[in-house]
């Protein structure tokens, strides 16, 4: 008999299938010029995903650029993903009823999501909510101020936060070697008196055991926990990158012999809760859904050039006008050739 | 344009520092959203004593004393303000904001853009700037140019009590983030009278201290003071000077300006910032732009030299001073 623990493996895998098929063609639509620079998540989809299946409505997702599964778990349309890519920035208006209306966006400034997810865990915790906020980064994220300072204030003020750090061994061409001399990106968490835990990140079970209990332990108020998942990144950088030029062919190809997606796929195979008919038929189903966000990216009506003034304030300064004017008359222009 | 506020009967004589206090006090009391951060704010009351009091009024879930990181207090803030908190968040000094400024520029002032209306950033960033008060290397800089040209921040710098008491209620309320910066060399120079429960002063919009018919100085902060006084010296030889306050320096009220000095035909600004790449600026600019034909005179910048605020030594040679300014007033109008 399935459990529900069984069920939410399942669910796993297919998101993590689904987010491989959606990242190699987010790869293609580059590649083609139709996206701009995109950070790819392979390699990743198992941190993403556990996530994005730990968090409940409730909580908060603070992002940085490689959470494709996360937010798409999150209720984040596909197309929307793709519009964030494509330089349309009404990819973040998050829809209003979906479990991230109330995440924030893709983050590009390394490590300065994490200050802003200590001051929403304050928000949470004056409130007295019953909500954690999970945040992630990058390796290379820990060599910065603000993963220390939130670190520290989330030790001080008991705050209800995660901190994920996705270990992919690389900040663009930098090893995890170059960023830091400590032995493991959790012992920093010592620094700050909080719990720090090493998981695999290729390990969707792992990843969820771990974080299950840090989300839980947030909610309950007992304060933040780090995270470090340790995975490797199969991509280049992103889509501007050539990570052929620092790092050799032997290391990658080691890294695929551990790879997140088939190695959930065989441990559910062998547990009797996947096989080769249901992998055609979820494949089959992956084509559809990204065919279809593609469509719908592609063919969305462009952004009125008005867009750039009419969300900078709540209202539309006086002194902007003027500016404003001579947008609309280009979206004028634009309408009637 | 907005007219100084009337004296009325509520009115108490406060000075600015105390201003800021009463203003903070009541916009917490109004609204449970409202929280403080920053470093000593708390049982110290802030180095200035800016919160004095509040910590024991709202207790330190609402007054928060913040590790030492002025980054950390600047990202704190955003993401408490993108939940719908209002964070009001004090740097110690504006020399120390410059650690916090990519959360300021690259977060806090995007943030509902970004996010197309879904999340907006009401936060409100309070700093001591300026010099005059013979303090450490540091301490002293008005830096409002770097805060002003970025879209989506307003930039505010009160220059009397009212005025601090009225903005800051209007910035706290106010939907998007706001930098609010305090002359600290004007915090306890005078008791004037304020209207601790009258109406926010309006945002984005200049004041004009005195009309006049001769020239428009034109000014903010604690330079105020100065411009003032120049123009009483002015008024002793038969000159009347326009005196505006422009209190908003992002997004600027053009039209008030303009207005002005197209009547006047003649303009002096005055800041304490270094001249290049200022405000004065861009003010000079849009005077040129909108009012090339009513100006009888070039415009005339009295400004800081272009050097770092020097150590207390020398700043009052740095700073604007009357004379300074009642001499472009005299050479624009001997032009
Ligand atoms: C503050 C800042 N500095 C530099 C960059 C340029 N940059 C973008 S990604 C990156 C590497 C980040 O590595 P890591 O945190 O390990 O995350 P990963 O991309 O490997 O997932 C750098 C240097 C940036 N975006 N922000």
């Amino acid at each position: 008999m399935r459990t529900d623990h069984d069920n939410r493996r399942v669910a796993g895998y297919k998101t993590m299938a689904l987010i491989r098929h959606f990242d190699k063609k987010a790869v293609n639509l580059q590649r083609t010029g139709r996206l701009g620079t995109y950070a790819s998540c392979l390699g990743a989809e198992a941190i993403g995903t556990a996530a994005g299946l730990a968090l409940t409505r409730d909580d908060y997702f603070v992002p940085y650029y490689r959470d494709h599964a996360t937010l798409y778990l999150r209720g984040v349309p596909l197309h929307q993903i793709l519009q964030y890519w494509g330089g349309d920035e009404r990819g973040n208006a998050f829809p209003a009823d979906s479990d991230a209306r109330r995440d924030l966006p893709y983050c590009v400034p390394i490590a300065t999501q994490l200050t802003q997810a200590a001051g929403i865990a304050s928000a949470a915790k004056l409130r007295h909510e019953h909500a954690a906020v999970l945040a992630t980064c990058g390796d290379g994220a820990t060599s910065r101020g603000d993963f220390y300072e939130t670190l520290n204030v989330a030790g001080v003020w008991q705050l209800p936060l995660v901190v994920l750090i996705n270990n992919n061994q690389w900040a663009i061409s930098v090893p995890r070697g170059l960023q830091t001399a400590c032995a493991s990106l959790a012992d920093k968490a010592v620094a700050a008196g909080i719990p720090g835990v090493q998981v695999d990140g290729n390990d969707l079970d792992a990843l969820l055991e771990v974080l299950d209990d840090a989300l839980e332990r947030a909610r309950a108020g007992k304060g933040a926990t780090l995270i470090e998942a340790i995975s490797y990144r199969l991509s280049d950088h992103t889509t501007a990158d050539d990570a052929s030029r620092y790092r050799k062919a032997s290391d990658l190809h080691r890294a695929w012999q551990n790879e997140p997606v088939r190695r959930l796929r065989d441990t559910l195979a062998e547990a009797g809760l996947w096989d080769a008919q249901r992998e055609t038929d979820w494949q089959q189903q992956c084509e559809r859904t990204v065919e279809e966000a593609i469509d719908t990216y592609l063919n969305l009506p462009p952004a009125p050039a008005t867009d750039m003034l009419d969300y900078l304030y709540a209202e539309l300064p006086a002194a902007l006008r003027d500016q404003r004017s001579a947008l609309a008359a280009v979206d004028q222009e634009v309408r009637h050739g | 344009m907005a007219e100084l506020q009337t004296h009325s009967a509520h009115a108490v004589p406060m000075n600015l520092l105390e201003a800021v206090n009463r203003a903070l006090a009541r916009a917490m009391a109004e609204d449970d959203s409202v929280v403080l951060l920053g470093e000593d704010i708390g049982t110290n009351g802030g180095v200035f004593r800016a919160t004095e009091g509040l910590k024991q009024q709202f207790g330190c879930r609402r007054v928060m004393d913040t590790p030492l990181a002025e980054n950390l207090i600047a990202g704190l803030a955003v993401g408490m303000a993108s939940q719908g908190l209002k964070p009001v968040a004090e740097i110690q000094f504006m020399g120390f904001i410059y650690a916090a400024l990519e959360q300021i520029l690259s977060h806090a002032a995007r943030l509902r853009n970004r996010t197309r209306g879904r999340l907006s950033c009401p936060l409100v960033i309070r700093a001591p700037y300026g010099g005059g008060i013979h303090a450490p290397e540091h301490h002293s800089e008005s830096t409002e140019a770097l805060f002003a040209h970025i879209p989506g921040l307003r930039v505010v710098m009160p220059s009397s009590p009212a005025r601090a008491h009225g903005l800051l209620l209007a910035a706290i309320q106010c939907p998007d983030p706001v930098i609010f910066l305090e002359p600290k060399r004007l915090y306890r120079l005078k008791r004037l009278p304020v209207v601790a429960d009258g109406d926010p002063l309006p945002l984005d919009t200049c004041f004009t201290l005195r009309t006049g018919d001769d020239l428009t100085l034109i000014s903010w902060g604690a330079a105020i003071h100065e411009t003032l006084g120049a123009a009483d010296q002015l008024a002793a030889d038969g000159i009347n000077a326009e005196v505006i306050d422009v209190a908003c320096l992002n997004p600027l009220d053009r039209d008030t300006l303009v207005a002005s000095v197209s009547r006047t035909g003649r303009a002096v600004i005055v800041h304490e910032a270094p001249g290049h790449g200022g405000m004065g600026a861009e003010i000079a600019a849009t005077l040129a732009n909108q009012a090339l034909l009513h100006l009888r005179a070039p415009v005339e910048r009295v400004t800081g030299y272009d050097c770092p605020m020097p150590y207390f030594q020398l700043e009052q040679h740095y700073l604007p001073d009357e004379e300074r300014i009642v001499a472009a007033a005299k050479r624009t109008l001997a032009y």
